[in-house]
């Protein structure tokens, strides 16, 4: 039996005192709120803090409120399974609904949390594996070790990033709320992430996220598709989040194309997006922009499936993705 | 259709109906104990540390930190279990932790027992070994290529640990006589059992000081064979088998995974004896993928001779078996790649070379199936192509060449009863079955793409057909001793007490028991009490492995039950003054079968018969009759009481642009002989097609860099509720003659035709052939993009090339007498063979 | 050191010394006996462990003791009410869903969540609810067959006898 490691367990009752504890525990402690991708990688191994600061319990993470109208702000300890029968989110934010429940299982999702699952740890065939496998292997470059196993000549580390609602809230022109003891800060959330596999979150260890701030919906049209072997448990290799937002005339005003599982953090394509602004979704166009979202799709051997095959998919996904509008309208019409 | 049924002399009062397994409750209130639920008091914790190389001899192991360790109460390594051991006594090749040299990424080495798990973690740490790292092998071509990489000492030239070859009659001829032939290469990957749980043991051993054998030795194991353990464990412990009791609790499922002897059980017990106290080890998910024993990775080649009707003249068939790091059941696992081949279609001539190779990998073993499940995809797929290429419908072709019932096969199996037939015509009638015909436009199940950007679905028919054995006709170490034995003790206050080694692993074995007792007697099932599983209390049952126990341990209880019946109606006679011969028991009666109110209830027959007899026990035991295998070395591997015979159709959809393949239903006709209880095989059939499913599209053990690539349940693809097709389940129930009441099989058969109805099913709907298991959505992929550029329709796997003859003398053999009817057809005797 | 925790188990108030790191899976099994709740992984792969945490089904495997010491915890021990089993418990063993048993203490504590939010499932509703749960055995065909009838009896409906969908040819 897979056990955790022994840590001191901090629980805070309210915001303040948490971000309190983290600034005094500094780097012992390490946040924990469903603890669904935490504790695994503790039972692995990967992460052996010290001191866990529980998150679970803050109200201040709990709450929804807002309006699609208006925009929403949405509480990091929201649970995954919240968000996805949101009726607000399902009805104007369906591509947060969708990738929400699209998340694992439904008992992960019961307690997994849109914070958690934004800050999820990335991940690789080499590095999700127990400690007695990393330490047969050699270990690598993201734990432990200092070469990259899924690209040996690189210096850094390719590790995917493997969240579901991470690319969809990019799409979305999301913002994220973080507060710390020094202080609090909103960034649009494109600017918590950053291009590498073993640093990609631009988060510091001191800070908390607390919450999601969507923008308002109107005039906005998202979906995610989420490419898996399975029904559930199976973490996206591929991921499309597109929002759109067409014109009177049915000419896209904007759009935003990002992809999520090709990289070690969710990846816009802007030049991909840009293509389609003034114009019609006809299929020549719709073709010729998954072409170019595609070339952004770069995956290694480091995941499930083929790489090639992966790679293959992106323009096929972004593609339908943008006919899923398509298939809309016509039917609206 | 059977002409001769079983003589059913009226209708059976629980054989044959649905109802609840006897351990049901017990399962779904959580109150059944499963090998890690049991907590003794003084408990330790064991732990084995494995080698995290594929390939390394030991150069040195240092335990002195971890035992200084406080909470660590001993430390162990290969030196102190020097014995050999193995499952096949032609394979003795494993030590409990390893000495000299380790084998494949898990190997175990040393173990040690602590206080707590957390101490555990702490003291495997502190083991220090030096290792001299060596060349690793990790596929059949390596293995073959580099001989002067010896892995494992069993193979006497290169890496290959066994090689057969055999001729059963004329197949140079029979090819001449074709009037087409074809060859085809396939791969069938190998994959794990992945039971839900983990093998865990605990052990206790209770020193005795008078006692010249020390003490005694309890191990509590999650397994599938106690019998085979017990030796082994006698074996390698060095303690007398009378001083030790293996006993399976609950078992959450084997699948084959759990019928070998383990490390993990031998180090409980040895930790165990130097501690004086419990040890339990638990193993993680992880460490199953690592001990494995799954089913091997086989590569194929088949090439058939066909007249132009599709009868078939001649086959050559070889298998290349990927056998991983260890013997285990390998030498049988690759006889039964070539054994079963005769045992669906009547052939007249037949060749067979096989070969396993040692590679540094987690050894593979026996999976549900055991080597039958890869060939018989390789054939159904082949004969799939034959019928394609000669323009005759696929389930025709099969017909033209059943065989038929209470026949010998060309390598001297003994056909009983077989009603293949019935279920082809069952499968194929439920699912609207139309042969082959790819044509795009005319495809009755396609749905384009109609709906823009909506994915443009084809869907396919495919169709298989399967055997598979009812249990070993021998033993894993050969003796005359009884495969199965039952003993029954009835007690004077009307309970029931049935003891057998049989080992229910889900299967429902201790239910069968119960039936099949409680039909004999007349009484309700409830009323007895089941002992299983224990080597100290049962009788010895060989163990849940090659679908035997319904059959031979079913045969024993009624062998069993009989003699006590015939004393039961010997005082209810004269209580009753009816003959015996006019007595029936039913319903918890003995009455007048001419006039049913003359009865005696049964605690009161009991009572006469204890009055008369003295204490009423009773036992019955099984062997398979002589007669039914070749009288040729390794002739031992494919002999069966019976066969069970299977068919599935499989519909499938594939999303044409991106690959993706969904399974979306099976049809999987049965034939069982006789439901002991309906729901049981029902049960066992949907399990079987499910996993069967699974192996097909998702499932597979792969390495990479010398580890497991995917050694956990996320990566290694388990289908959830969400990917598994409807299932539908037809039972063909014709009496086998040797059943107990008739009944054959249901855990294993259903499994092997359901892989190749989906390859099948695969090219009906889009018109390609992955020639390689499992048939995963980039593969599709790639075989549409081929297609579409004109490069074939076939993904077949790279063609082995072996530059010199085959690595073994050639047996050639011919069944004395006609090939045809069973000369020694007995019709009515109910149980033949050696039931005593 | 151990923290004394205060844990609500099926209906119960228990004390229960823990260590921090061990979780509601180990501590449930370990410290308090109730082994009724399995593990296939431990690593939120598998659904053996699923117990309900105020009526939701959570995995025990993933969730620390100290984290739920205000909530219900319900474990398969607690789905039957002084010995007179929950329904969906009663269709498990007529209608043979439960083979081996490992997966099934998990498996009806997803289904029982499912029952309570959908009384009347359909097929895909029992699909995505017991998306969670591996089964190795059954195929999940005698698990929706058992749900079924579990939501006809619960709904007072047509009390079903063992009615398996199993069709039989005899020869």
């Amino acid at each position: 039996m897979l056990r955790l490691p022994p840590f001191r367990y901090l629980a805070p009752r309210l915001l303040d005192e948490a971000a309190q504890m983290l600034e005094e525990e500094g780097d012992q402690a390490m946040l924990v709120a469903g603890g669904t991708d935490l504790y695994p990688n503790m039972k692995r191994r990967q992460f052996t803090p010290p001191v866990l600061i529980g998150l679970h319990a803050l109200p201040e993470l709990k709450t929804i409120s807002g309006s699609p109208e208006q925009g929403m702000h949405i509480g990091a300890g929201v649970t995954l399974t919240r968000l996805a029968e949101y009726p607000a989110l399902l009805e104007q934010y369906p591509a947060l609904a969708t990738a929400a429940g699209s998340v694992s299982t439904p008992q992960l999702r019961n307690a997994g949390t849109i914070g958690g699952n934004l800050l999820l740890d990335t991940r690789c065939n080499y590095y999700n594996q127990t400690e007695f496998w990393r330490r047969s292997i050699g270990y690598c470059m993201k734990k432990d070790g200092d070469v990259c196993l899924v690209a040996p000549g690189s210096p850094r580390c390719w590790a995917i990033s493997s969240a579901d609602t991470a690319p969809v809230l990019v799409s979305l022109g999301a913002s994220v709320h973080l507060v710390s003891a020094r202080g609090e800060r909103v960034i649009p959330v494109h600017e918590l992430f950053r291009d590498d596999g073993m640093y990609p979150y631009t988060k510091a260890a001191d800070e908390i996220l607390t919450e999601v701030i969507l923008p308002p919906a109107t005039g906005w049209q998202s979906v995610y598709l989420k490419l898996r072997r399975r029904g559930s448990f199976d973490f996206p290799i591929l991921g499309v989040a597109v929002a759109l937002r067409p014109a009177g005339d049915g000419s896209i005003a904007d759009a935003r194309i990002t992809l999520g599982a090709v990289a070690s953090h969710p990846v816009e394509a802007k030049d991909a997006a840009a293509l389609l602004i003034g114009q019609h979704l006809t299929p020549e166009k719709i073709d010729a922009v998954a072409t170019l979202a595609a070339k952004r799709a770069k995956p290694l051997d480091n995941a499930d499936l083929s790489m090639n095959y992966r790679k293959q998919l992106a323009t096929i996904y972004v593609r339908r993705a943008l006919g899923h509008f398509v298939n809309q309208q016509s039917h609206l019409s | 259709m059977a002409k001769d049924q079983q003589q059913k002399t009226r209708a059976y009062k629980i054989i044959g109906t649905p109802r609840p397994k006897v351990d049901a409750y017990a399962k779904v209130t959580g109150r059944a104990l499963f090998a890690d639920d049991i907590m003794l008091p003084r408990m330790l914790y064991g732990r084995l540390l494995r080698s995290p190389y594929p390939h390394a001899r030991i150069l040195s192991i240092d335990t002195s930190r971890a035992q200084a360790l406080p909470g660590v109460l001993a430390v162990i390594t290969g030196a102190d279990l020097p014995q050999k051991f193995g499952i096949l006594p032609s394979s003795q090749d494993e030590y409990a932790l390893a000495i000299d040299k380790v084998r494949y990424v898990g190997d175990p080495v040393a173990a040690v027992a602590a206080l707590d798990p957390d101490i555990l973690d702490e003291a495997i740490k502190l083991i220090d070994v030096e290792y001299e790292v060596l060349p690793a092998i990790m596929s059949i071509e390596e293995a073959l290529a580099h001989p002067e990489v010896k892995i494992n000492d069993e193979a006497r030239i290169g890496n290959i640990h066994k090689a057969v070859s055999y001729e059963f009659g004329e197949v140079e001829a029979g090819f001449a006589a074709a009037d087409y032939i074809r060859e085809d290469w396939s791969y069938y990957e190998g994959n794990n059992h992945a039971p839900i749980e983990e093998h865990a043991c605990v052990a206790q051993w209770e020193p005795n000081p008078s006692d010249p054998a020390g003490g005694k030795l309890t191990l509590w194991s999650s397994t599938q064979t106690p019998h085979y353990v017990h030796r082994e464990l006698s074996k390698v412990l060095g303690l007398p088998q009378s001083h030790i009791r293996v006993i399976a609790p609950n078992v959450g499922g084997g699948f084959g995974g759990k019928s070998d002897p383990f490390s993990h059980e031998i180090c409980a017990c040895e930790l165990s004896r130097r501690t004086g106290r419990p040890v339990k080890i638990t193993c993680t998910r992880e460490e199953v993928f690592l001990i494995h024993r799954g089913r091997h990775p086989v590569k194929m080649w088949i090439k058939t001779g066909v007249k132009r009707d599709g009868t078939l003249t001649a086959m050559h068939f070889r298998s290349f078996l990927d056998g991983g790091a260890y013997g285990s059941y390998g030498i049988a696992t690759t006889y039964y790649t070539g054994a079963l081949q005769t045992v669906t279609y009547k052939l007249p001539c037949y060749k067979f070379e096989g070969i396993r190779l040692f590679t540094n990998k987690p050894p593979c073993g026996p999976k549900r199936g055991h080597g039958t499940t890869q060939p018989r995809y390789a054939i159904e797929v082949h004969l799939d192509k034959l019928a394609h290429d000669l323009g005759i419908d696929p389930v025709e072709l099969r017909r033209r060449n059943l065989v038929e019932p209470y026949t010998h096969t060309v390598n001297g199996l003994r056909i009983t009863s077989c009603a293949l037939g019935e279920c082809l015509d069952q499968v194929v009638e439920r699912s609207k079955f139309h042969p082959n015909k790819l044509a795009a436009a005319a495809n009755p199940h396609a749905s384009n793409g109609s709906v823009q950007y909506q994915p443009a679905i084809k869907r396919g028919l495919g169709i298989a057909a399967s055997a598979y054995i009812c249990g070993a006709g021998k033993p894993i170490y050969w003796n005359d001793l009884p495969h199965s034995a039952v003993q029954i003790r009835l007690d004077r206050g009307g309970g029931v007490t049935v003891y057998c080694g049989a080992t229910d692993i889900g299967q429902g074995s201790t239910s069968i028991l119960a039936y099949i007792v409680a039909e004999e007697l007349g009484i309700q099932p409830e009323r007895i009490h089941l002992e299983t599983a224990d080597t100290t209390l049962t009788p010895v049952d060989l163990g849940s492995y090659s679908s035997r126990v319904t059959f031979m341990a079913g045969n024993a209880a009624i062998a069993a039950a009989r003699k006590l019946k015939e004393q039961l109606f010997e005082v209810a006679s004269e209580r009753l003054h009816v003959p015996s011969e006019s007595l029936q028991a039913a319903n918890d009666v003995i009455y007048d079968e001419h006039d049913p109110g003359v009865a005696l209830p049964f605690e009161h027959a009991v009572q006469f018969a204890e009055a008369r007899f003295g204490a009423l026990v009773a036992a019955g035991s099984y062997a398979p009759p002589e007669g039914i295998h070749g009288d040729y070395k390794g002739a031992g591997v494919g002999p069966s009481p019976a066969y069970s015979y299977s068919a599935c159709v499989a519909q499938v959809a594939v999303d044409v642009e991106t690959g993706d393949l969904v399974v979306e239903k099976l049809w999987l006709a049965h034939d069982v002989g006789q439901s002991i209880n309906p729901l049981l095989v029902a049960g066992q059939v949907e399990g079987g097609a499910y996993m069967g499913c699974g192996e097909a599209v998702m499932e597979q053990q792969i390495f990479r860099k010398g580890l497991h690539k995917i050694p956990s349940l996320l990566d290694y693809k388990l289908a959830t509720t969400l990917d598994t097709p409807e299932i539908e389940t037809i039972l063909v129930e014709i009496p086998d003659r040797e059943g107990p009441f008739g009944a054959k099989e249901a855990g294993q058969g259903p499994l092997n035709p359901v892989i190749p109805a989906i390859a099948n099913a695969v090219y009906d709907a889009v018109g390609v052939r992955i020639d390689e298991v499992p048939i995963t959505s980039d593969k599709v992929f790639r075989a549409l993009k081929n297609l579409a550029q004109g490069k074939g329709t076939e993904l077949q796997p790279t063609p082995i090339e072996l530059s010199s003859p085959w690595p073994t003398r050639l047996i050639s053999w011919q069944h004395n007498g006609s090939q045809g009817e069973d000369q020694s057809k007995a019709s009515h005797v109910p149980v033949q063979g050696g039931v005593s | 050191m151990r923290q004394l925790i205060t844990l609500h188990v099926n209906g119960e108030r228990h004390e229960v010394a823990v260590l921090p790191h061990h979780t509601l899976l180990e501590v449930l099994r370990e410290d308090m006996g109730l082994i009724g709740t399995k593990h296939g992984c431990e690593l939120g792969e598998c659904g053996a462990c699923t117990v309900l945490i105020d009526g939701m089904p959570v995995l025990s495997c993933l969730t620390l003791p100290l984290e739920v010491q205000e909530s219900e915890i319900t474990t398969i021990e607690g789905l039957e009410q002084n010995g007179k089993l929950h329904p969906l418990q009663e269709t498990f063993a007529e209608l043979g869903a439960a083979q081996c048993g490992y997966c099934t203490p998990g498996m009806l504590l997803s289904g029982a969540a499912l029952l309570r939010e959908h009384p009347h499932p359909t097929r895909e509703q029992m699909k995505e609810y017991l998306a969670g749960n591996l089964c190795r055995c059954t195929g999940y065909t005698k698990i929706y067959e058992a749900v079924e009838a579990a939501a006809q009896r619960m709904s007072g409906g047509d009390e079903q006898a063992i009615r398996p969908a199993v069709e039989g040819y005899h020869g």
